[in-house]
């Protein structure tokens, strides 16, 4: 790896990591896990003038019962999530999609902060947290603020989040009755998927996409249709309804909206058997 | 000769650990990059960001400016230090068009990636900055990417040879005879088929080393090669530094595939800098740079068509071949296709041969020799065209074969295409196949699946191959105009303790040769594996090699060594019976000792006669100290290992997703020295070829951009995506070498691919489909689905 050159510090407390960011303007950039981050420094196509690592903070690495929701701090990483008694119980689909990302050494380093901040809409995590109607909580100079998940993912490898501004924890509705299913489609078992579908179906059903536009979102004309009374079938037709799903070297377009068809209906039929 | 089977209780044939493996494992093995060198400077190389475009200026002066930046030259202010273009040594016709090749281009690039400046610098990060600030202005030409574009010469790549075509070559001993077989063919079939461009992908990526010694201009060169000796001659005449100050060491090297067998830009600028610089000059690889800077295999487009009686007996295979040579002929670029030109009627008995090759210049980084080279592609074109065959003749894919193949009865086989085929028994390797994949129950699955409309199907694909390795006669390689021999070189010396050092003059980087050849000696000497030392990859310690590359160590360079180590008991009995006084031909050699027939009593080990070989104290008259012998060993003949592969895939036929089931594969490669390592070596090829199958493509837009520039975009299977293969092997030694083995390094790769396609295309046949184009991505099967379904592909 050779990355073009830049600054690092560490940071141990939240505040003062984005009191660093707030210092040193919008080229400065937190590192947690660093697999979104390096991967891109590697190939300088980021080119950060610093680095505030923000790894050290273990005290944001928990998952605690909040009452109505879980809580769960930023710098849990994938792993600990995948195996936390408490989420696989209270969100069993943000559990199980936890322990599918990436490889054993992403889910190993990677954290649930640095998965949701980086806003990747390839991503698995924020189409789990978008179907289970999380909300994220954030600090920054201005004090702490909490946004849902729906508000949160503004463009591509945008979000709502300020350049000084760090997310800190994810809160969860508990959906310990709910049903639910992840379909992930890829050819290796490392990658992002090329087309995900994250459904949990708790009275009303909410279904996240992974890769089908330029942010994680939902497949709102599948859930609306679902909602007016419209079979497993016909939502899932409408699946890829008012979406521009990207056209790279693993899919075109036109198959992503295929594959959102054919892996919401199977979601639906996972969560409807379940 | 005679071939020898492994004896019961020998070593040979045992599944031993290998040697090389601990230091590998534990990180003491040292690779070109963990060489510490005080003093050296780092070297980074400008690309072309292009594929085609005239270089209007090359300004490395901001370079300069950068902090620990120590020099940058342009390929201008290289060119005096040149005494020959990058070596091609394979030009495979007498008026064969190749471009002057220089390290780094001067006035043009003709692929991204191709080389403008380079950047010394005291630190990698220094040296990638001073690259990064170098401006270069290019004027953009066309690109050709296309193969039928480059034949047609509407954009020239190379001023200088007025065309795109390097050459034509043809094998047709008898044009009438092919037409005649096609004429009055009961059957005809043809494939076309498209041989996508691969990525080696070696785990190690390359580099290189130079260190100038400081007084007497000599240079130890350290690199991630397959080919140290080769490297060192043909460095020797590109740089123009004498042969004699030139010593080439290949340290630990993490795999080639072929990619490593070149005689790479980098390592004759590191060569040529560090003689400027009289500083060490270090250059390593990243692995985005690996997807343009190293060769790519494969890139073909075939067509074969087969003419048949009523039976389906083939009577003629007609093949016509358009190869893309990349932007410029590197070491053996144009002599892949011939390696497989020989091939394409695989492992059947035909009489009628015609195979012609145009090969083509375009703007994408050059080819060569990528696992199996040539042999894979042969294979999978008769292969997967038989299948249609079997369609026409109204057979399944095993009687298809049964019918066509070469009997056991008939080897030596003499092919119409001109090979002599050493020793096969393919229909036995067909019969354990099928038996081992439980091919009934396969059969009945199936059947059950497609009444039910189940949306997974069951597909059951077969593959024979054979290949001819052990490269190579010299004779026959002066017949195809290659400009080196085929021979390998190996001395064993007994030490003084009794002790064994071999040196070879193959250079593993993966296979394992350290543990197979003291297998080999061992075996012949009586000692154990652990008592012989094998040097190589080190042109001071073994002067004499060619290498290792086209699976010829064993049949070749494990031969030589075998025939050594029979030369040093020669001698050993000789002082043996001197010292016991008794007649040579009254001694016989067992058990690590030589003994008299008949008074076991009156014995001596071999120890003990290499103590006093290396005293000399009483040896006989004439007879010179110490046992050491070596071979030069030419082969006399190619070896053909052969087997059958089995593969079933599950196709989700909603999403087009091809899953592997099960894979079997039933290899022959003569005898074996170690069977671990030849399962290893299986395990890996069908990788290999599952990957082309199934995963891997270089992609290039219509400008020439690579588009598959990280293991993000080149989808390496790992083991997630494979099943546990089902290997086993059956035992036809080759009479042609004294061992009787053939080789296995590239088998499993020229079987897999073809069995992997015939698969998919067994699980959509009810669907009308029959071709699948590499590689089969879930896309692809889907768009053959719904258009087989007649569906417009909905959505959009």
């Amino acid at each position: 790896m050779i990355p073009a050159s830049f600054d690092y510090v560490r940071a141990s407390t939240a505040d003062e990591a984005v009191q660093r960011l707030s210092e040193a303007g919008e080229d400065a950039k937190l590192l947690a896990g660093g697999h979104s981050l390096l991967p891109l420094m590697r190939l300088r196509m980021a080119t950060p003038s610093l680095l505030v690592d923000i790894g050290g903070m273990r005290d944001l690495s928990y998952v605690k019962d909040g009452g109505d929701s879980l809580a769960i701090g930023a710098l849990t990483r994938h792993g600990e999530l995948a195996r936390n008694e408490l989420a696989r119980r209270e969100a069993p689909l943000l559990a199980h999609v936890a322990g599918q990302v990436g490889d054993p050494q992403v889910r190993h380093r990677g954290t649930i902060g640095g998965s949701i901040a980086h806003g990747d809409p390839a991503s698995d995590l924020p189409a789990a947290c978008l179907a289970l109607g999380a909300s994220f909580v954030t600090a920054s100079p201005r004090g702490e603020q909490t946004r849902s998940a729906d508000e949160f993912f503004t463009g591509f490898l945008e979000t709502a989040l300020a350049p000084d501004e760090m997310l800190v924890e994810i809160r969860v509705p508990k959906s310990a009755g709910a049903t639910w299913s992840f379909q992930k489609f890829n050819r290796r078992a490392q990658d992002w998927a090329i087309v995900g579908v994250a459904l949990a179906r708790n009275g009303s059903t909410r279904i996240g996409l992974v890769n089908m536009g330029a942010t994680p979102l939902r497949a709102t004309a599948a859930e609306d249709a679902l909602a007016g009374g419209a079979s497993p079938a016909e939502a899932s037709s409408r699946a890829g309804d008012g979406l521009a799903p990207p056209s790279d070297l693993s899919a075109s377009a036109e198959y992503r909206r295929h594959l959102a068809r054919v892996l919401v209906r199977r979601a639906l039929e996972e969560a409807v058997a379940g | 000769m005679t071939a020898t089977q492994a004896a019961p209780g020998g070593v040979l044939g045992q599944r031993l650990l290998r040697k090389e493996d601990p230091a590998l494992l534990t990180g003491e093995a040292q690779f070109v990059a963990d060489l510490n060198v005080p003093g050296a400077l780092h070297a980074v190389i400008v690309r072309s960001p292009v594929a085609h475009a005239r270089i209007l200026s090359v300004d490395v002066s901001p370079a300069m400016s950068v902090p620990g930046v120590v020099a940058a030259f342009t390929g201008k202010d290289l060119e005096g230090e040149w005494a020959g273009p990058l070596p091609c040594a394979w030009p495979v016709t007498p008026d064969m068009k190749s471009p002057a090749h220089l390290p780094l281009a001067t006035d043009k690039v003709c692929y991204a990636g191709d080389g403008v400046a380079v950047v010394l610098a005291t630190s990698e990060y220094a040296a990638r900055d001073g690259g990064d600030a170098v401006a270069v202005e290019y004027d953009p030409l066309p690109a050709v990417v296309d193969l039928d574009d480059a034949r047609s010469d509407r954009v020239v790549i190379h001023d200088e040879l007025g065309t795109n075509t390097s050459y034509v070559w043809e094998l047709t001993p008898d044009q009438a005879a092919v037409d005649a077989a096609f004429a009055d063919a009961a059957h005809t079939v043809h494939g076309h088929y498209v041989q996508q461009r691969l990525i080696p992908s070696a785990i190690e990526p390359r580099g290189v080393l130079v260190i100038p010694q400081p007084f007497n201009g000599e240079y130890t060169l350290y690199s991630a090669t397959q080919i140290p000796h080769i490297l060192k001659v043909m460095l020797a005449l590109t740089v123009g530094v004498p042969e004699t100050a030139i010593r080439v060491i290949a340290p630990a090297v993490g795999g080639g595939f072929g990619s490593k067998l070149n005689v790479y830009a980098e390592e004759a600028l590191a060569l040529a800098l560090a003689r400027k610089m009289r500083r060490p000059i270090r250059w390593i690889e990243t692995r985005s740079e690996a997807t343009q800077a190293t060769i790519q295999g494969r890139g073909q487009i075939q067509d074969i068509e087969l003419a048949a009686d009523a039976e389906g007996r083939i009577t003629a295979v007609r093949v016509k071949l358009l190869a893309d040579m990349g932007a410029y002929l590197q070491l053996v670029t144009p002599g892949v296709p011939l390696l497989g030109a020989f091939l394409y009627s695989g492992v059947y008995d035909v009489p009628v041969y015609s195979f012609s090759c145009t090969s083509v210049f375009t703007n994408m980084t050059p080819t060569d020799a990528y696992r199996g080279a040539g042999r894979p592609e042969a294979t999978y074109a008769i292969e997967r065209v038989i299948e249609d065959l079997a369609r026409a003749v109204g057979v399944d894919s095993a009687e298809i074969r049964r019918r066509n193949f070469i009997k056991a009865e008939q080897f030596p086989y003499s092919s119409a295409a001109g090979l002599v085929y050493d020793s096969g028994a393919y229909e036995q390797a067909l019969d354990r196949a099928l038996e081992l994949s439980g091919m009934d129950g396969l059969r009945a699955e199936q059947a059950r699946r497609r009444e039910s409309g189940d949306r997974v199907q069951l597909g059951i694909g077969i593959s024979s191959y054979m290949e001819m390795c052990g490269l190579a006669p010299s004779r026959v390689l002066a017949s195809l105009n290659y400009t080196a021999g085929g021979w390998e070189a190996a001395t064993v010396r007994l030490l003084p303790t009794g002790k064994v050092q071999v040196v070879t003059g193959t250079s593993p980087h993966g296979q394992g040769h350290e543990t197979s050849w003291s297998m080999i000696v061992a075996d012949r000497l009586g000692v154990g594996p652990e008592d012989v030392e094998v040097l190589h990859s080190d042109t001071a310690i073994a002067p004499y090699g060619l290498d290792t590359y086209g699976s010829r160590s064993l049949s070749v360079g494990g031969v030589a060594v075998a025939i050594a180590t029979d030369r040093v008991i020669a001698k050993a009995k000789a002082i043996a019976a001197h010292q016991l006084e008794i007649a040579e031909e009254d001694l016989e050699f067992r058990d690590g000792a030589f003994t008299a027939k008949g008074t076991p009593e009156r014995s001596m080990p071999l120890g003990a006669v290499a103590f006093e070989a290396f005293t000399a104290h009483n040896l006989p008259d004439g007879l010179e100290p110490n046992l050491e012998a070596s071979s030069h060993f030419d082969p006399p003949n190619f070896t053909f290992p052969f087997g059958t592969h089995v593969c079933v895939v599950e196709v989700d036929t909603e999403t087009g997703l091809v899953s592997l089931r099960s894979y079997t594969a039933v290899d022959d490669c003569g005898v074996q020295v170690n069977p671990l390592i030849v399962e290893g070596q299986v395990h890996g090829g069908i990788t290999q070829g599952v990957a082309q199958a199934l995963f891997e493509e270089a992609v290039y837009d219509e400008d020439g951009n690579p588009k598959t520039t990280t293991l993000m975009d080149y989808l390496v299977p790992a083991a997630s995506e494979l099943p546990s293969y089902v290997t086993d092997s059956t035992v036809t030694p080759s009479p042609t070498n004294l061992l009787g083995v053939k080789g296995i390094g590239e088998a499993g790769t020229i079987g897999s691919a073809p069995a992997v396609i015939n698969a998919i295309c067994d699980a959509l046949a009810p669907l009308g489909i029959h071709d699948m184009a590499m590689p089969a991505t879930p896309e692809r099967v889907w768009r053959s689905i719904s258009e087989a379904r007649g569906e417009e592909a909905k959505g959009s």
